[in-house]
């Protein structure tokens, strides 16, 4: 397993070189290239700028917290070096005429991006099967999904490839599949890290976040992603201080919906068995309810698609990706770009976005969701008003098998059904490992907290890691 | 429950400005209509007298002064990655 403190200390100390880190963590990409993870490879770009932070360290100069650690972003993340294809072919070609903010302050930090992973096409899945480019496999079993959308990010950082990656997490496109590969997996709440310069897939739940093998280092990374963007207007005021001490005696709410006979017995014993080790540490644990959590999925594949049906009209083939051959009229343009561009799942979100916005529909569809919706934020604000953290599985099973759900859309998005109650609250919420099935799956839990209350949830993951 | 034949299938297409063919709007239509029946659930809640939710962390709207901030991104960069350009313009085949 590898962490950023190690290879930070080894450059620091003269043992290693930001360009030895960056060469090392090339062969372990091509080690790993069996699991189709990665998309590209930024190799001119990151050795120019490990040459760079290796001179700076020779003149003495601070390079940065992360000095030559090397990362990899999601790619739907703009960044130089490499296409941002969003895993589809309309941007297959796409270069970036600037870079994602949380990406320049990554670079600031002196982090060098390596590469670009694999995603399902604009983020749209639950397991990296909606890729144009290929199926990306599970860490743990190449028969298994990798989980999604940021599936590639994640098996990246589980194999060690690199200490930690970005992801986006809009429904749970982070804490699946970090669950589904045995890492950590952040989603920050709403608005604590910039969205500017990532490929935008609904824009009133889409959060930055990373993955990590440890939860110290998910932490550090997070703490350098936030803060105010003048380009995102959606941002908070940094409020982020990790805390200093470990938590004593919280009140934790287990969500009795999210333990249901639906949900895979190994991963509701796992689940159980992280009740005991937080009991064991000194905090309470009960059993809490939250009852609209099973209206959250039918909220969210209404929310969501009109969100989508207008993100995605800028792809239109005019200005930058795709544009298709030999089309005679404008509309003609769009029409066949947007066809040979979006993959299957992008249109059905598309198409549906445009039904439940439609006059006539609106009203049962997308007004009656967003109702919903802050019935479920109540739910929330009432268990915070007693609760410190909640707790829940990550997802109702281990990793799937690649192609078992494909055919069945509904099945596909049932995997998200304990991540997608907070993204619609706009709650932080983390997954941490918690053991493995007998097949050797990886399992995860979530701990979700208060919206602003991250540090409280690293602080929490990082006492449990050492008890 | 809401059902969606090809031809809904073909005028939702048209509204988001996807030419799809035939095959592919009859594959979609089974996958919508399953969508929409399962998303009716949202039916049987009481939402009277609701607030609707549309943004979570209570933004206000933020003006700036009326100063041109091309972000470091040149009109040059942008018409390097368009598909066709003539004249410092992107061009697109004929509108009518």
């Amino acid at each position: 397993m590898i962490t950023i403190s190690e290879i930070h200390d080894r450059i620091l100390s003269g043992e290693s070189t930001a360009r030895a880190e960056v060469e090392a963590a090339f062969e372990r990409a091509e080690q790993a290239s069996g699991y189709h993870a990665l998309l590209s490879l930024t190799k001119e770009r990151a050795y120019e700028r490990a040459d760079e932070i290796d001179l700076r360290i020779k003149n003495g100069e601070d390079a940065g917290p992360l000095a030559g650690v090397p990362f990899v972003v999601k790619d739907n993340y703009l960044a130089f070096g490499a296409p941002t294809t969003a895993a589809s072919r309309i941007l297959e070609d796409f270069m970036a005429p600037l870079q994602a903010t949380v990406v320049e302050k990554l670079e600031r930090a002196g982090a060098i991006c390596i590469g670009k992973s694999n995603l399902d096409a604009f983020a749209h899945g639950g397991s990296t099967e909606n890729s144009a480019f290929g199926v990306t496999n599970n860490a743990h079993d190449m028969t298994k999904v990798a989980g999604g959308s940021s599936g590639g990010s994640a098996v990246v950082t589980a194999l060690s490839v690199v200490p930690f990656a970005l992801g986006t997490d809009t429904g749970g496109s982070i804490r699946q599949p970090a669950s589904f590969n045995g890492i950590y997996g952040y989603k920050p709440t709403y608005g604590m890290a910039s969205r500017y310069g990532v490929v935008a897939m609904a824009s009133s739940t889409d959060t930055m976040g990373c993955f990590a093998n440890t939860a110290a280092d998910t932490e550090q990374v997070m703490g350098l992603m936030a803060g105010k963007d003048s380009k995102d207007h959606t941002t908070l005021d940094n409020y982020f201080a990790p805390l200093t001490n470990a938590p004593v005696a919280l009140k934790i709410g287990l969500i009795n919906d999210s333990m249901t006979e639906d949900v895979d017995p190994e991963v509701r014993a796992r689940t159980n068995e992280y009740v005991e080790r937080l009991r064991a540490a000194g905090h309470a644990v009960d059993m809490v309810d939250l009852p609209m959590s099973k209206y959250a999925l039918a909220m969210y594949y209404i929310i969501v698609p009109a969100e989508v049906t207008s993100n995605l009209a800028r792809y239109d083939g005019v200005r930058y990706g795709l544009r298709a051959n030999g089309v005679k009229t404008l509309s003609e343009l769009y029409g066949l770009s947007r066809d040979q561009g979006f993959m299957p799942e992008n249109k059905r979100r598309i198409m549906i976005g445009s039904y439940v916005l439609s006059s006539g529909f609106y009203d049962a569809y997308f007004q009656q969701a967003s109702k919903a919706r802050t019935l479920l934020i109540n739910e929330y604000n009432k268990l915070f008003s007693e609760y410190d953290v909640l707790l829940s599985p990550t997802a109702p099973t281990p990793a799937f098998g690649i192609g078992e759900n494909v055919d069945d859309p509904i099945k596909m998005y049932l995997a998200d059904i304990m991540t997608v109650p907070p993204s619609l609250a706009g709650l932080p919420a983390i997954n941490v490992p918690a053991g493995m099935s007998a097949q050797g799956l990886p399992i995860g839990v979530q701990l979700i907290a208060a919206a602003k209350k991250d540090a409280l949830l690293f602080a929490l993951a990082k006492q449990m890691e050492e008890n | 429950m809401s059902t969606i034949t090809t031809n809904d299938v073909q005028n939702l297409a048209h509204l988001s400005n996807i030419q799809l063919s035939n095959e592919e709007a009859a594959a979609l239509t089974s996958d919508i209509e399953n969508i929409l029946a399962y998303v009716d659930m949202l039916g049987e809640l009481d939402t009277t007298g609701v607030e609707p939710t549309y943004q979570v962390n209570d933004l206000k709207n933020v003006f700036r002064d009326d100063i041109v901030d091309q972000g470091g991104v040149s009109r040059a960069d942008l018409l390097a990655i368009a598909p066709e350009s003539l004249d410092s313009q992107v061009k697109v085949p004929k509108v009518l």
